[in-house]
This record gives structure tokens, C-alpha cells and sequence, in this order.
């Protein structure tokens, strides 16, 4: 069960990677989303997987009767989703700032601090550079 | 050249400089009131705890070397204030100058009596930063600033290498206390580490010390004003290096490669300095390099074990410093009463400025090593170390002959011609006497050349004796200073000398054009340094452009191709990857559910249709909500599903106002997506491997044994989030409260467009093909 758990994470990660390395941020946030899914599931998995007991004690019992699943990574890994949302909702509202500051979801494009000159400039998005030449506020 | 701004107000000498001059004069007295005690064999040794652990303390060692250098260094301080005061008079940053001066000569004081490796290397430290700020004291013009630079890396570069050293020999020895490493001599230079270690503090001593080929940056720094040379130049900054190799010689000496690296480099640097220094026409860099010389010469005896070396370098050093300041201070007097420094016009001073012609003639007449000065002393002394050595190896005795001749000739040249050679040409300004405050320091130092060399013996017990022991050992005794030895061969050598220094002295103009033809024609190590800088320039800006392309993905590239290596190279040499994974055990259902995911995965990363990507990141994110249902984590599942549910309406809500994702036609990446591949493998395989390891339950079987008892719970991943971690839980929910504060001060602030001023935009003008278009048009 765990071993076809972690081919899934690779798949995960894979595609998070991919998606992580485009041009277009929007496709970066895509791929933070996939990765702190990945991330979630690896602590969830190394905790080992049972089917069927949630880790709770029963009525009148002082623990819990028979073999639950493991509590302590399912604890971080719900701190961990809320916080993965917390960083994706954050990423998400700086790419829209990006994007209405700078007219561009292409990271290549967003020079403010650091202009390229313009003959390195990816051919399809010149008619963005001219905002990398705005003088500093 | 340089002290601008001085010369007009120099009569109104200000109180400030006589602070320090004070405090050097103070400490003297107190150095001086050491001198019985030190000379009776005794050795004072102060300490405090500075890092125990790391074996580091701050402590002091006073003995006859260190005090030596002590009296020195606030005796010439003490008279370069003095001077300073009058010289720089009216300059409007005197102040910090006094500052700069007296942090120097505080490091300087500390760098010698430090006992502690590391101790010492601090100081001195200090004192390349301070006499960097002196150096560059006029840094309003290039040539300050660029000397300064240069004595700044060349010095501090030799101090990384030197502290290096001191690292190795502190952990080879087991100690890092100069006075415990004396004893280990015998046990270190055996030590397979001795070569790295001497190689390493070599390189922080020739630098410091000015050795060939480390040498340009000294005359450079003459761009210092007077009273800085005066005393950097000859007691202390550039004595460093041969003090610390004084001080080590217990430690270091009497291996083949320090005689040959010291005594080699040592009589290059004195022959090619002298030369040179005949060469100059500037006074005061005439001056550095016959400095040049002296700290060759040192480090020259440094090199030999014989009482007759080490006697002569003990007395050169004081004759040096002494003469060396007094000519240095006499050259600041020609300067400020004329206005100029060029041996090749100044003459006839000797009728206006008595004084300070005397005090010149003095200092010159024990540089130029002619009885009874305390020069001519220290000059037989050299001879006869020189003549202790090999005969095979005599060729340093003819260079060490041939740059006395030069320096002979040099200092008829620097202090006799100026004042009663005849005039070339007329100064800038009418020659007058000195202040009576510029003319102290020379005087007394001259005087002091004269009275020494007359009276030897009291030097002989008070420094030279014990600074011998220092180095040497108590059981070896001193060479006796005298002035007549009866007629021996340093005495006919001596004689020789004065004779070939007249001569030369007497031709020393078509010899020095002679020396110009040849020095334009010989390349120049100050040239090499600037193309060095360049070239470094040149080598920093190629890899930073190279490295440093300032596109976002190739960074993230970078990164994630770091870990890949990282960890796959780390499985593949230890040769950890894990068995095959057996999933015969899967259920259907489960099989399914993560299939199911995975799709999503491949469809979000492979969609150029905004709806798909998003619906596919919904299918991922209720495929991992599903796996957490099914392995009884219902809490972790709920929570997946309604963060889920909120991604989707917050890509869903931005999307409305973004752009299609691939505006200008697919987007496929086939080296991003081996690198994608890589990582997910090896995320597996290290899933893999962390699986096929035990277990180690102790926590959780903690928590579920006192869930209950302690908490009062039944959920046991609820009460470990409430109230075993539930520090962590409010750090969460914090960085949630930040994540959204922080969200909503983004979508709050004004947008300016492109085009128009800042902060008159609305926020909710999110005009973006327009603008676009607009600025395009």
C-alpha cells in the first residue's frame, strides 16, 4: 500500500517540478499546490498507513483498544495543509500584484530591479519590455 | 604632493595632538620602568579569558623582544604626535587623524605584546585597517585612496594566509600561547604539518613586511602624510611581520627552508630596494625603499641561527627605527618649510633650517654606519653574522656589502645634499626653520643615534641582551656592542664600504639616469598589480553573468538540480536505493483513488486550458483527501477537502482577471521534464527507503497513553494539536493571520500603471491588455 502511495508523491513531484520551471508564474502556483499535496502525503505515508482505525480512544477506555493508526503525522500534517494553504493563498494575491503591476505573468519579464538588455528578451513578449524600462519609483 | 590644506595656519598647533602624545609618552615611562626586571631575565605574562573554549585568551607576554618593540613604538608614537600636531595644524579632520593614529599605535602596542595567536592576529588586524585609514588619509585624491587599497589586500590577504597558519600550528601544538609554543620547537619543526604551517606564515610576514616580491605596495603608501611614514614606516606597521617572525623564531627556526626563504628573499629585498632607492628622486620615497632595505636586511639575520646575526638584527632594528623616523620627520620638516621633496633641485637648506639640518645629519651619519654612531655598530655587528655564515654561501655578504654601499650614498643624498649640496633649482616656498615641536622628534632620535653608539653599554643590557634571550634562549649570550673590535675583517668591510659609498655618492646623478633607463624598461609590479585587479574585475563580472542570469526558472533550476544530485548521488554512493516495491498488497479502490490523482497531476501539468488545470488541481486535491479517508485520518481528510475547496475558488477568482496561460503557443520543455522525472524518481526511492526502515513509534505510543490521562481527549490527533503541540498550532494559525494580512495589504495598495505617475491609479483598475497595448502604441 505505502509503496503505491510513494509512485503517486513521484508523480506528484514530478509534475510539480515541471509545472514549477515554466515561464508563466500562474503555472509556478499551480505547481506549489501539487507539491505541498506531495509533501502532505510523504509525512502521512512515513507514518506508515492503516486502514480502517482512526487513531481515537473509545468510551471508558484510558487508550485506545488495538492498533490505530499513527496520530502524530496526521497532527502535522494537518498543520502543514493549513499552512501550505496559507503560503499558496500569499503566492497567489503576490502574482496578481505581478501581474497588474508589470502586465506580464512571464517570470523572464518581470526585470524591474534588474532590466536585461533587450536583445536576450524572448522575442514573443517584446511588446512587454518597455515596462522593465520604467524609471525607478 | 600630499598634506593639502595645512600649511597656511601651521603656527596654531591645537591642544588635541597632545593628548596621545601624552598617553605614548605615559605608556613609555611605564615600558620603561619594566627595563630592570626584563633585563634581570624576567618575563611578565598577563592573561584573561577570552574564549576557553576554543583554547583563545587574551594575554600578554612581556619580555626583552616585546619590549624592545614596546619602548619603540610609544617612544617614536610619543614624538610623531608631538610633530603631527604642528604639521597637520589647521587641517580640519586633525582630530580624526590623532584618532587613526593613536588606534594604530594602540593595535601596534597590542600586536607586540600579544601572547596569544589569536590574540595576535586581531591585532593585527587592527593594524591593517588603521594604517588603511591612515594611508588613505587624503582620500580625496586617487593616488590616496588607490595606495591605500593596495597596502589594505596585499597586507590583508598575507593576514588570511597567516591566520591559516596560525590555525594549523595552534592545533598541531595543542595550544595557541606564543610562550607554550616556544618550548615546542624541537616537536613542531619535525611535524609533518611544519612545511604548511611555516609556507602560511611566511606569506602573512613577507606581506606585512614588504618583501620581495610583496614589496610595491610600501612605497606606494607614502602617499600618507609625513608623520604616518615617519611611524609606520619605522618602527612599526611594517616591523610587524619581522616580529612575528622574531617571535616565532624559537618555534619556526633552524630549518633548511626557513634559512633559505628568509635569507634569500631578505637579500633580493636589500639589494633591490637599495638599488632602487638610488633611483628616486622624491626624498620620501627614497626613504621607503632604503625601508625596504632595512626589513630585508632583517628578515636576512632572521634567517641565520648564529649569536652574531641575531645580535646584529637586535641592534639594526633599534638603529633603523631610530634613524629611519628621525629622516622621515626631518623630510616632513624640508616639505612643509619649502614646499617640495625633489632631491634633484633641493640644496643650500643647511643656512635656514640649522636645526634640523643638524638633527639630518645625525640620522644620516648613523643610516650611513660611521663611528661613533650607533649605525656603525649595528652595520660590524651585520658584517660579522654575515661572515659567520658558509663560505659557500658568501654571495649574501657581497649583496649585503653592495646595498650598505647603496645606502651610504643614499643617505648623503636624503640628508646632506638637501642642506649643503648646491641648489638646482628654487623652492616653492622660501626655506624658514622648523617649529620647535617639528624639530623634538628628530633631534632627540639623532641624538639618541650618537649617544648609543657611544655609550653601547647600556643599550646592550637593557634591550639587546634580553631581546637576544627571547630569541636565542637565556643560555646563549649576546655579541658585545662596541665601537672597536680591533682590526678585523668587518672593520676593513667597513672601511671598504665608506669608501665605495663615497664614490658613489659622488656619481650618484649619472647613475641614477643610468637606473631610470633600466627601471622604465623592466617591468613594473605596480602595473602587474593593477592588471591583476583587473583581470579579477574581468573574472568576477564573466562568472557573475555567467552564474547570475537573473531569470527566475533558471535559479529554480539550479536549486532543484542541486537536490537531485545531493540526494541521488548521496543514494548512489552508498549504494542505498531499495528493493523493488511490491504492490501486490493494493486494493482496487486504491489503486483507483491514485490513479485518479496522478492523472489530475499529468492533465494540470499538460493543460493550456485554464478550467482543466484547475479542475484537474481539484481532482488531486480530493484524490489526497480520499487517501486520507480510507487510512482512518477523517480530521486530516476534512480539512484537505475544505482547503481544497478554497484553492479552487481563489484560482477560479484570479483566473477571471488573468490572461490565458499560453498566449503564444505551447509550452513544452523536454530538459525541464527529464529534470521533473529525476526528482520525482528519486522522491520515491527515498520514500522507499525511508519505508523499509523500522519505525520508531515511542512518540505516538506517548501520545495515545496519555491522551486521555493528561489531556482529557479522546481524539488523540486533536489534543495533540491543542494541547501537546498547541505552541505549534498558534504558530500556525500566526502564519496564517500573517499570509492573510499580508495578502490583503497587496491587493490594498495602489496600483500604478506603467505609464503614469505612482499612486494616482485606483486599486481596482486592473486595465491589463489595455495597458499593453497602450504602451505599445
Amino acid at each position: 500500500m505505502e509503496a503505491l502511495l510513494a509512485l503517486t508523491i513521484g508523480v506528484l513531484v514530478a509534475t510539480a517540478v515541471y509545472l514549477m520551471l515554466a515561464r508563466n508564474v500562474l503555472r509556478f502556483i499551480f505547481g506549489l499546490v501539487l507539491i505541498s499535496n506531495a509533501a502532505n502525503l510523504t509525512i502521512f505515508v512515513a507514518g506508515r498507513l492503516t486502514a480502517g482505525a482512526p487513531p481515537l480512544i473509545p468510551e471508558g477506555a484510558k487508550a485506545p483498544v488495538g492498533e490505530v493508526a499513527n496520530a502524530l503525522p496526521q497532527a502535522l500534517v494537518l498543520t502543514a495543509i493549513v499552512i501550505g494553504f496559507g503560503l499558496f493563498a500569499f503566492a497567489l494575491v503576490l502574482m496578481f500584484r505581478a501581474y497588474t503591476h508589470l502586465g506580464t505573468l512571464y517570470s523572464d519579464d518581470m526585470q524591474v530591479a534588474e532590466p536585461r538588455s533587450t536583445a536576450s528578451t524572448p522575442s514573443h513578449l517584446t511588446k512587454d519590455t518597455q515596462m522593465t524600462e520604467r524609471p525607478a519609483e | 604632493m600630499a598634506d593639502p590644506q595645512h600649511t597656511q595656519t601651521s603656527s596654531q598647533a591645537g591642544w588635541i595632538g597632545l593628548v596621545p602624545a601624552v598617553l605614548s609618552l605615559a605608556l613609555f615611562a611605564a615600558f620603561a620602568s619594566q627595563l630592570p626586571a626584563i633585563a634581570a631575565g624576567d618575563v611578565q605574562r598577563l592573561v584573561w579569558e577570552w574564549v576557553p573554549a576554543l583554547g583563545i585568551s587574551l594575554s600578554f607576554l612581556l619580555d626583552g623582544l616585546s619590549l624592545t618593540f614596546a619602548l619603540l613604538i610609544s617612544g617614536i608614537g610619543g614624538m610623531v604626535f608631538l610633530y603631527a600636531n604642528t604639521y597637520l595644524a589647521g587641517h580640519p579632520q586633525l582630530t580624526r587623524f590623532m584618532l587613526f593614529l593613536t588606534g594604530f599605535m594602540l593595535a601596534m602596542l597590542g600586536l607586540v605584546l600579544a601572547d596569544n595567536l589569536i590574540a595576535l592576529f586581531v591585532f593585527w588586524e587592527l593594524t591593517t585597517i588603521t594604517s588603511y585609514l591612515l594611508i588613505g588619509f587624503g582620500h580625496a585624491t586617487e593616488n590616496g585612496r588607490r595606495s591605500a587599497l593596495q597596502a589594505l589586500f596585499v597586507t590583508g590577504a598575507g593576514a588570511l594566509a597567516l591566520l591559516a597558519g596560525f590555525i594549523l600550528l595552534g592545533i598541531t601544538a595543542g595550544t595557541f600561547e606564543i610562550s607554550a609554543l616556544m618550548a615546542q620547537g624541537d616537536t613542531l619543526r619535525a611535524h609533518a604539518l611544519y612545511l604548511p604551517i611555516l609556507i602560511l606564515i611566511i606569506a602573512g610576514t613577507f606581506t606585512k613586511s614588504a618583501q620581495f616580491p610583496f614589496h610595491f605596495w610600501l612605497p606606494n603608501a607614502m602617499a600618507a602624510p609625513t608623520p604616518v611614514s615617519a611611524f609606520l614606516h619605522s618602527a612599526t606597521m611594517v616591523k610587524a611581520g619581522v616580529y612575528l617572525m622574531a617571535r616565532l623564531y624559537p618555534t619556526l627556526s633552524g630549518t633548511d627552508v626557513w634559512f633559505w626563504t628568509l635569507t634569500i628573499a631578505g637579500a633580493f629585498t636589500a639589494l633591490f630596494a637599495s638599488v632602487l632607492a638610488l633611483r628616486q628622486t622624491d626624498l620620501k620615497q627614497a626613504l621607503a625603499y632604503t625601508t625596504l632595505m632595512a626589513l630585508g636586511t632583517l628578515t636576512l639575520f632572521l634567517g641565520q641561527s648564529s649569536s652574531y646575526a641575531i645580535t646584529g638584527f637586535v641592534t639594526f632594528l633599534v638603529v633603523h627605527s631610530l634613524y629611519k623616523a628621525a629622516l622621515f620627520l626631518v623630510v616632513g620638516c624640508i616639505d612643509h618649510a619649502t614646499g617640495s621633496r625633489d632631491a634633484e633641485t633641493l640644496g643650500g637648506l643647511g643656512r635656514a633650517m640649522p636645526v634640523t639640518a643638524a638633527a639630518a645629519a645625525l640620522a644620516a651619519l648613523s643610516m650611513a654606519g660611521l663611528p661613533p654612531f650607533l649605525g656603525f655598530i649595528g652595520k660590524e655587528l651585520l658584517y660579522a653574522g654575515i661572515l659567520a655564515l658558509d663560505a659557500k654561501v658568501l654571495i649574501f655578504a657581497a649583496a649585503l656589502i653592495a646595498s650598505n654601499v647603496l645606502m651610504f650614498a643614499v643617505a648623503g643624498i636624503v640628508a646632506l645634499r638637501p642642506f649643503w649640496g648646491r641648489a638646482h633649482g628654487v623652492p616653492p616656498r622660501a626655506p624658514t626653520e622648523a617649529p620647535l615641536f617639528m624639530l623634538i622628534g628628530p633631534v632627540i632620535l639623532g641624538a639618541l643615534g650618537l649617544m648609543l653608539g657611544l655609550f653601547p653599554a647600556g643599550l646592550q643590557t637593557a634591550l639587546v641582551d634580553p631581546a637576544v634571550a627571547s630569541l636565542l634562549g637565556q643560555d646563549t649570550k649576546a655579541k658585545t656592542l662596541t665601537l672597536w673590535h680591533g682590526v678585523n675583517l668587518p672593520l676593513i668591510l667597513s672601511g671598504a664600504t665608506i669608501a665605495a659609498g663615497v664614490m658613489l655618492y659622488l656619481t650618484h646623478r649619472p647613475a641614477r639616469a643610468a637606473l631610470v633607463w633600466l627601471d622604465d624598461r623592466t617591468p613594473s609590479f605596480d602595473a602587474g598589480w593593477d592588471r591583476f585587479l583587473k583581470g579579477l574585475k574581468a573574472l568576477a563580472a564573466w562568472q557573475t553573468r555567467y552564474l547570475q542570469t537573473g531569470v527566475l526558472r533558471n535559479y529554480i533550476a539550479a536549486t532543484l538540480a542541486t537536490v537531485l544530485v545531493a540526494i541521488a548521488g548521496t543514494m548512489f554512493a552508498r549504494n542505498a536505493w531499495p528493493q523493488m516495491p511490491d504492490i501486490s498488497d493494493a486494493s482496487w479502490p486504491l489503486i483507483a483513488i491514485c490513479l485518479f490523482t496522478c492523472a489530475g497531476a499529468v492533465m494540470t501539468a499538460l493543460t493550456s486550458s485554464r478550467i482543466a488545470a484547475m479542475a484537474a488541481l481539484g481532482v488531486v486535491g480530493i484524490g489526497v483527501a480520499l487517501v486520507f479517508i480510507v487510512f482512518s485520518a477523517p480530521d486530516v481528510a476534512i480539512t484537505q477537502l475544505l482547503v481544497e475547496t478554497l484553492v479552487v475558488v481563489l484560482v477560479a477568482v484570479a483566473l477571471l482577471r488573468l490572461p490565458l496561460l499560453d498566449q503564444n503557443g505551447r509550452d513544452t520543455r523536454p530538459r525541464d521534464a527529464a529534470l521533473a522525472i529525476g526528482l520525482g524518481a528519486t522522491v520515491t526511492a527515498v520514500i522507499l527507503a525511508v519505508l523499509e526502515a523500522p519505525l520508531d513509534r515511542r512518540l505516538t505510543s506517548f501520545f495515545e497513553t496519555a491522551s486521555w490521562p493528561e489531556a482529557f481527549g479522546r481524539n488523540i490527533v486533536n489534543v495533540i494539536l491543542v494541547d501537546f503541540r498547541a505552541l505549534d498550532t498558534f504558530g500556525e494559525i500566526a502564519v496564517v493571520v500573517i499570509a492573510a494580512l499580508s495578502a490583503y495589504a497587496l491587493l490594498r495598495a495602489t496600483s500604478p500603471a506603467p505609464n503614469t505617475p505612482p499612486r494616482d491609479t485606483p486599486t481596482r483598475q486592473i486595465a491589463t491588455p489595455s495597458r499593453a497595448e497602450r504602451s505599445n502604441s
